[in-house]
This record gives C-alpha cells, sequence and structure tokens, in this order.
C-alpha cells in the first residue's frame, strides 16, 4: 500500500509558543487515522499545517508523492485533499445545494456549475441533507451543519479527507449516524484522518492511532496498543479502567 | 441555459430598457438629461456591486476608474483625436489595468483596511493627475468645441454619448447576471461569505478577486468618458469626487448587495430623491432643503445599515420566500 501522506518532523511556532514539535507520521492510502490528544495539544494546528492554512516553521509535507509543504489551501484542495472545520464554517447566505457545489466546482475535480449540482444531490442524499437543498445555509441546527461540513468536503471527491471533531457536539443517535457515514466514506476508497474526542467513536473506526500531547507524537499504534499504552492513559485518558472499558465496549 | 428563463433577470433587464428609451421615443432633451444620470448611476451601482455585494469587498474610492477612464478618454480626444468608439474602449482599458495591479496589492487587505486603502487611491490619484502636465494638471482638459463637429455637432454628440450609456447599461446587467449565475460567481459568493473557507474548498482567491475587481472597474471607466465627453472638460476635483463613490454604494444598499434588481432599484430611487431635493424650494430655517441633500444621504445609509442591512431586494427575498424564484 502506497503511502498518501507523509508528515516528516513538522514544527510550528505561535511566537513563544511551541504549537508543533518534530511532528512525524505515514498515512497510507485507503486507512482511517485517528488523531487524540488533550485540549491545546495540537490537533488542529496540525490539521491547518498539512492543509496549508498555516506554513510550517520546519519540516517537511509530502503529499500524493509531491512535497506540498507551504502551499495555499487552495492548491492542496487542488491536489485532492479536502477538510471539515471543528467550528462549522457555512456558507450562511447560500443554500445547502450551493454550498456543496462549491466543493465539486473548485476542489480536486473543477466540475463545472451543471455537473456540481448533480454531485451535490448526490452527497445531500448520501449525508442525509438532500430535504434541505434549497434552505439557506445558516438556517440549519449545529448537526445538520456538520454534515453540511462533510458534504462541502465530499463533493470534492477526495483522495484525503482530514475530520476535525464532526462527532462533536452531537447525541448518540448522531454520532452512530455519522460513523456510519465514515465508514461508509472510507469503504469509497477515501483515506481519512480524523480529530475526534469522542473514545468509543474514534476506536472503533480508526485503523490506528496517533496522539499528541504538548505539540509532540507521543504514540502510535493500533487502538488496543493505545488505550493501553501508559503514556497516553497519563497524558490524556486518565484512568487505566476507562481505557479497558473502551476497549470492551467495541463491537 | 435555462439561467436566461428567470424572470429577475428579464424585470430588471426591461426596466432597465424601458428607462434608456423614454427619451429616445419622447425626443425630448431634457428627460434625456435626467434619464443620462440615472443610467449612469445604475451601471455604476451594478458594477461596483460586483466587487461589493458579490464579493464582498467595499471599494469606497471606485469612483477613481470612473476619473481616470474619464482622463484618459479626454486626453486621447484632445490629444491624440481618437474617435469616441475608441477612447470609451481606451477608459476602460485603464481602469482594468489600475484595477488588475490593485488587486494584487490592496486585495490582500480585508474589511476595512481595504475600503481604506481604496479611499487612499482615490485621493493619490487625483493628487496626481492635478500635478501631470500632459492631462492638464490643476485646470484639467477641455474640448474644443470643432470636436463634436464630426458626431453632427453638440446636439447630435449628446444624442450619440446617451445612446452609448443606454448600450453599457443593458450590457452592465447582462454582465452582472452572467457573473451571477457562473461558477466564478459562486467562488465570488463564497469569498464573501467565508474567505478562509472559501481557500480552503480550492477557490483561488487572490484571482478571483482580482478579477471581479477588474470586472467591476471596466465600465466606470468607459462611463466616465461618456460623462466627460459631454461635459466637454474634465479637472481632477470634478474626476475624483469621493462622495460619488459614496452615493453610489448608498445606492447599492438601498436596493440591496449581492442582487442584480438592488443596485438597480436602489439607483433609480436615490437619482429621484436626490433631484426631488435639488429642485425643491423647501427651507429647513432659514436654510433651503436642497443644501440637505448629502447629509440626507447619510442617514438613509445610516438607517439601513441599522435596520435593513439586506437592502430592499434582499429584504424581499428574505422575508417573502416565493419572491425569490422572480426577483433575482
Amino acid at each position: 500500500m502506497s503511502v498518501l501522506l507523509q508528515v516528516h518532523e513538522v514544527t510550528k511556532r505561535f511566537g513563544g509558543l511551541q504549537a508543533l514539535t518534530q511532528v512525524s507520521f505515514d498515512l497510507p492510502e485507503g486507512q482511517i487515522l485517528g488523531l487524540i490528544g488533550p485540549n491545546g495539544a495540537g490537533k488542529t494546528t496540525l490539521f491547518n499545517t498539512i492543509n496549508g492554512v498555516y506554513k510550517p516553521d520546519g519540516g517537511r509535507i509530502t503529499f500524493r508523492g509531491q512535497d506540498v509543504t507551504g502551499k495555499k489551501p487552495y492548491y492542496l484542495a487542488k491536489m485532492g485533499m479536502a477538510r471539515t472545520h471543528q467550528i462549522v464554517r457555512p456558507l450562511n447566505d447560500l443554500t445547502v445545494r450551493e454550498n456543496v457545489m462549491v466543493g465539486a466546482c473548485f476542489g480536486h475535480e473543477n466540475r463545472p456549475l451543471h455537473e456540481a449540482r448533480a454531485i451535490a444531490d448526490e452527497v445531500l442524499a448520501f449525508v442525509g441533507l438532500d430535504a434541505r437543498a434549497d434552505q439557506l445555509a445558516g438556517s440549519l441546527n449545529i448537526a445538520q451543519k456538520k454534515r453540511l461540513e462533510m458534504a462541502r468536503a465530499l463533493a470534492a471527491r477526495p483522495h484525503l479527507l482530514l475530520l476535525d471533531e464532526v462527532l462533536a457536539g452531537l447525541n448518540p443517535a448522531e454520532i452512530d449516524g455519522m460513523v456510519q457515514t465514515i465508514l461508509k466514506i472510507r469503504d469509497q476508497g477515501v483515506t481519512i484522518l480524523m480529530i475526534e474526542h469522542v473514545m468509543k467513536a474514534i476506536m472503533n473506526v480508526s485503523d490506528r492511532i496517533i496522539v499528541l500531547d504538548y505539540g509532540q507524537l507521543i504514540a502510535e499504534g493500533t487502538p488496543q496498543e493505545i488505550a493501553s499504552n501508559q503514556r497516553v492513559i497519563e497524558a490524556y485518558l486518565g484512568d487505566p479502567r476507562m481505557a479497558e472499558q473502551l476497549m470492551e465496549e467495541q463491537v | 441555459m435555462k439561467q436566461w428563463l428567470h424572470p429577475g433577470f428579464w424585470i430588471t433587464f426591461v426596466i432597465v430598457l424601458a428607462l434608456g428609451l423614454a427619451p429616445i421615443v419622447t425626443q425630448n432633451a431634457s428627460i434625456r438629461e435626467v434619464m443620462f444620470t440615472i443610467l449612469l448611476a445604475i451601471s455604476m451601482a451594478v458594477s461596483l456591486n460586483i466587487i461589493l455585494g458579490y464579493t464582498g469587498y467595499v471599494s469606497f474610492g471606485h469612483v477613481v476608474f470612473f476619473g481616470l477612464g474619464g482622463y484618459l478618454g479626454m486626453y486621447l480626444i484632445d490629444s491624440w483625436k481618437a474617435s469616441l468608439p475608441l477612447a470609451v474602449l481606451g477608459g476602460g482599458a485603464i481602469a482594468a489595468l489600475l484595477a488588475l495591479a490593485l488587486g494584487a496589492s490592496i486585495l490582500r487587505l480585508r474589511g476595512a483596511y481595504f475600503a481604506l486603502a481604496t479611499i487612499g487611491i482615490n485621493e493619490a490619484a487625483r493628487t496626481f493627475v492635478a500635478n501631470f502636465e500632459p492631462f492638464g494638471g490643476p485646470t484639467g482638459i477641455e474640448l474644443h468645441f470643432s470636436v463634436y463637429r464630426d458626431y453632427g455637432g453638440p446636439a447630435q454628440a449628446l444624442w450619440i454619448a446617451y445612446y452609448a450609456v443606454v448600450g453599457i447599461t443593458l450590457f452592465a446587467i447582462v454582465f452582472s447576471y452572467l457573473i451571477k449565475t457562473s461558477k466564478f460567481g459562486l467562488g465570488l459568493m463564497s469569498i464573501r461569505e467565508d474567505e478562509d473557507a472559501a481557500e480552503v474548498m480550492g477557490i483561488v482567491t487572490p484571482r478571483a478577486k482580482t478579477l471581479a475587481f477588474v470586472f467591476s472597474a471596466v465600465l466606470p471607466g468607459m462611463l466616465g468618458v461618456l460623462f466627460f465627453f459631454k461635459n466637454g472638460n474634465v479637472e481632477p476635483g470634478d474626476a475624483f469626487r469621493l462622495h460619488f463613490s459614496i452615493e453610489t454604494l448608498v445606492m447599492i444598499m438601498l436596493g440591496g448587495q449581492g442582487t442584480l434588481l438592488g443596485p438597480v432599484l436602489g439607483a433609480l430611487g436615490y437619482q429621484r430623491l436626490r433631484g426631488l431635493l435639488l429642485t425643491s424650494d423647501v427651507k429647513i430655517g432659514t436654510l433651503p432643503l436642497k443644501d440637505f441633500q448629502l447629509v440626507i444621504s447619510g442617514i438613509l445609509l445610516l438607517i439601513i445599515v441599522l435596520f435593513i442591512p439586506a437592502g430592499l431586494v434582499g429584504w424581499l427575498r428574505r422575508r417573502f420566500a416565493p419572491l425569490r424564484r422572480v426577483l433575482a
């Protein structure tokens, strides 16, 4: 299996704050890689550095065999990287369908408007928002806005999907729905890197997990390895019994 | 091509066409003068709406394109004996070039900083032209009477300038609608809603913004040539009047930014109001009401921003959902 995304010793500082320190990992094609860690560990900063919102202060990022370090977000989008935002960013005054069309029009596949419309309708049905297509995006509730973020990213037909806490703020039924959606996306051959705090969900869907703490990568492995890793338990999971519980709850 | 079946386009187009034809049908020169001013305002507002309404960037000093275009056109006619169509194209071209150069530099700025920068550009252009000898320095350029002879005399030349403004205004409507319903337009509106999200979704924002700025500058550059050709002279103070910019903003806000019909209705309404104020005999105390024209436009802007930020057409579209099918 070829490596889709390679992050090599990436470092990012904000003034005196060391947000990321020499973070390295590989993401093989077709996998779901979970990214966990305490609040402020640098997870979203890592996303922003990977997709070009921030320029790294050091290190190298390779996407689809090409060095993309410091490239602009739109460049990476055109190469087939799509993402959702932790704090949803709907284009409020456009309709839900138009929001999704933006993804199809300007993303990886660069579709003309009429094709984008068809893709948008298809993706909206996939994430279960088809009934809302003609509503203004600003009028959706939070769970629907999260689905919209997802739909917009999917409409680009990306190679790599970065999901930033798509489960946060959802109720258990909504989480189950979203997890099923994520697995379906993976089955379509999309590689996924996801940040998540809902431990049960991330332990279930991830092929591998990496853990950030104070901007450093402190562990990497399968969900089982991570749940029993002493450093991870200390830094993030807290109670060792909780880790065991998490593993037992796995289906 | 089903977007051309949208009634919103045709309503707007027919309104402008009816306004444009009124003086031609009646052959009345005073109606023509009124309509010239109204159509000029409409096409300025429709052009500015491309960067302001679609893209979300407030260009305060947009009159710089009008002024500079007008100046170059007058210079071409006066010194190079250029024909009017050629001068008009020249005016559009210089405005487009300036917008292209500015786009690369000041469109990096966001929000209020961009608005301030555009004011600065306008003031800089005025100072530059006032000291630029080929453009006549502080006294400007005055056309020799004989220039109009090629167009069948001054009376006929005024009609020709009017036909040209009608044509440009109709073109502005088609052009604006074309942008609004295109993929490019969808990109602009994404930038307006959330520029960072737009970048992440793959919109090459520097290119899209610059192109939008160029598109919003071309027609003002052409209109400047026609306006000053009709006037017969151009001076720095006339060409770069900042309050003309601000009035255009008020028109767009009044009618509804980001809509096709809004700037048309806004310009029409504002110019009618301005005409009424300027010709009224009413006095406030000892001061005639007509001195308060700009005060009233200022208050109007304040009221719109506070209570109906979407403008008339935007408010109607939001309040009455079925109207979305009719109003563009």
